[in-house]
């Protein structure tokens, strides 16, 4: 009978600890509020401003014991780049914290006092995607080669290999 | 000391004591290294963007070639992912196989890690018994799957191949062998004073470092944090599975290995119950060919750590994006930490101890000619011309050597 149950409890998870993010999230940030979704058992997603990033990610930190940066995403989306910062939690939970940063113009503040080895992820959207991080600690650039020309993102749709012109000397 | 004893010195990308380039700057005063900076990136072949221009399907087998020790690692994380957006329901036969190719996959990365710490350490008799040993688990993967590495197992919705009764019977018996040489090594590195004496107190990792770091994969479990996604996220069958998670406090060199080894018995156990529990039925669902709008994130204990893919569909046969995560670049930052007040003569072996992939790491080249035109695919000899092209350009020409060594090959 109790197997049963338990595989009753599998089939629709309850979901308890993820109710209870989403409810300490807009509890101490009520613009979050209607933003936070879960989209199955130990997946969380936030819609979060650029503005209040920091804060919502240091809540989620020490707050809701979420310790871990997996990585952070960059996208394009078509007028502007998209960020997810993936955190986890020693119980599995991945709580995605969705931001925005425009395509020219200051992208949000780098969260390397908090999360020391982000820098490699920050400078991959840095690099790839022509994201500007604010202040980023001075490094070598990170995937691209040093000679790599200014200004071009290889993962913005709209760039395509054409636009690399290789040097015949360094072919 | 003042900092004018300081002495900065490159190690790498190309270096003898790197198997993959990476650049290291290691700043020593004496024998001793103060601090070490970390330049990445050499092995980025685009594949991010590689994905986006495929189809689901071929940026499967492009993924698993992302690295070519956790092939099946990279596959499986991107599938599941794909598998997730698209609602496919994958069969049970199709998962306990997947599931049984990762752990095999885990075995020989282990055995293939044993050997190389062997031989960072100037131990080499350890390399060739856990090479030897390995081959085991190679043939084994060759005959399941058709290929020693980047196995193309998977597929969107299963896998390709089915195990017969006969294979099951192999399966057993090869890992009734391992299991005997992985119990030698267990009790070696206890008592080979080579291992101990070599390995202890080397590359120190704290606890705490292992969390600010958020460090990842044995290299973590060495230093007590009990992280493992195979149990903190379960996948595939891992929560049918009775496993433990190996760890310890030693929080060095040895501690990794003595992990490594503890984890490879464990995934013996959990080969039986696979082979033992397999149940009945298709191995693969049938998958669409246009995977509908949605994103979702997939987790991975590769045997190096977690490895982190996300995949966004936007309704057509080709993702919008794919992202890749790979352990080692979470735990390169561990490195520098582990490297600090250590020998410079350690620097090799400490390195080694996280068990680098740069080629993971690195991920996304595509093949360039001269006129920049991507995809053409060179032959040996025209390789070796162009080698000898670009030396002779440079005036280093061997023609002389090699016509002495033909006339002087006649001779004897």
């Amino acid at each position: 009978m109790s197997s049963e149950n338990n595989a009753e409890t599998a089939a629709t998870p309850a979901l308890e600890s993820e109710k209870l993010v989403q409810q300490r999230l807009e509890a101490a940030f009520p613009e979050l509020s209607g933003k936070v979704t879960i989209q199955r058992v130990r997946r969380v997603w936030a819609e979060v401003s650029m503005e209040r990033l920091h804060d919502v990610l240091t809540h989620a930190k020490d707050q809701l014991n979420f310790p871990m940066l997996c990585t952070i995403t960059g996208t394009d989306e078509t007028t502007h780049l998209g960020l997810m910062y993936h955190l986890a939690s020693d119980s599995g939970i991945v709580l995605t914290l969705v931001t925005t940063a425009p395509k020219d113009g200051p992208g949000p503040q780098t969260v390397t006092p908090y999360f020391p080895h982000a820098d490699l992820y920050e400078r991959e959207v840095v690099d790839l995607l022509g994201v500007n991080i604010q202040g980023l600690p001075e490094g070598s650039r990170y995937p691209l080669p040093d000679g790599w020309p200014e200004g071009q993102f290889p993962l913005r749709k709209d760039w395509t290999r054409d636009m690399l012109e290789v040097p015949k000397e360094n072919a | 000391m003042s900092d004018q004893d300081v002495v900065k010195i490159p190690l790498g990308p190309q270096h003898p004591a790197l198997k993959e380039p990476g650049n290291f700057t290691l700043s020593l005063k004496g024998e001793l290294i103060t601090e070490m900076g970390i330049r990445l990136g050499y092995n980025h072949r685009g594949i991010e963007k590689a994905c986006e221009q495929r189809s689901y399907l071929n940026d499967l087998y492009l993924l698993e070639r992302i690295c070519g020790i956790c092939s099946h690692s990279h596959s499986t994380a991107y599938v599941q992912a794909v598998e997730e957006i698209a609602g496919i329901q994958v069969p049970p036969r199709g998962l306990y196989l997947r599931t049984l190719i990762a752990e095999l996959e885990r075995v020989h990365s282990h055995l293939l890690w044993l050997g190389v710490a062997g031989h960072e350490i100037g131990f080499d008799t350890l390399l060739m018994y856990s090479w030897r040993d390995r081959e085991v688990v190679m043939d084994l993967l060759a005959a399941l799957t058709g290929n020693r590495v980047n196995y193309g197992y998977n597929t969107i919705g299963g896998v390709r191949r089915d195990v017969t009764d006969e294979q099951k019977a192999d399966v057993l018996k090869a890992t009734d062998i391992l299991e005997e040489r992985t119990k030698y090594y267990a009790h070696l590195a206890g008592q080979e004073l080579t291992l101990t004496k070599r390995l202890k107190d080397v590359g120190r990792l704290s606890k705490e470092d292992v969390l600010r770091l958020g460090v990842t994969g044995p290299t973590a479990r060495a230093s007590g944090v009990k992280r493992d996604i195979r149990k903190d996220d379960p996948y595939a069958i891992y929560s049918e599975l009775d496993f433990d998670v190996v760890s310890n406090e030693h929080c060095d060199v040895f501690g990794r290995t003595l992990v490594r080894v503890g984890e490879l018995l464990q995934t013996y156990k959990m080969i039986r119950q696979m082979i033992a529990q397999l149940p009945d039925g298709p191995i693969a669902a049938k998958a669409p060919r246009k995977i509908p709008k949605g994103q979702a994130i997939s987790r991975y204990e590769a045997p190096r750590g977690e490895d982190f893919h996300f995949v966004r569909g936007n309704g057509t046969d080709k993702p919008e994006r794919v992202k890749v995560r790979a352990p080692t670049l979470v735990n390169m930052q561990a490195v520098a930490q582990m490297m600090k007040g250590g020998q410079l003569a350690d620097m090799p072996i400490t390195l080694a101890a996280i068990d680098p992939c740069f080629s993971c790491t690195d991920r996304m080249i595509e093949l360039q000619d001269e006129l920049g035109n991507s995809g053409q695919v060179y032959s040996w000899s025209q390789v070796r011309e162009i080698g000898i092209r670009h030396y002779r350009e440079r005036g280093i020409d061997f023609s002389d050597l090699s016509k002495r060594l033909a006339n002087w090959r006649e001779r004897i």
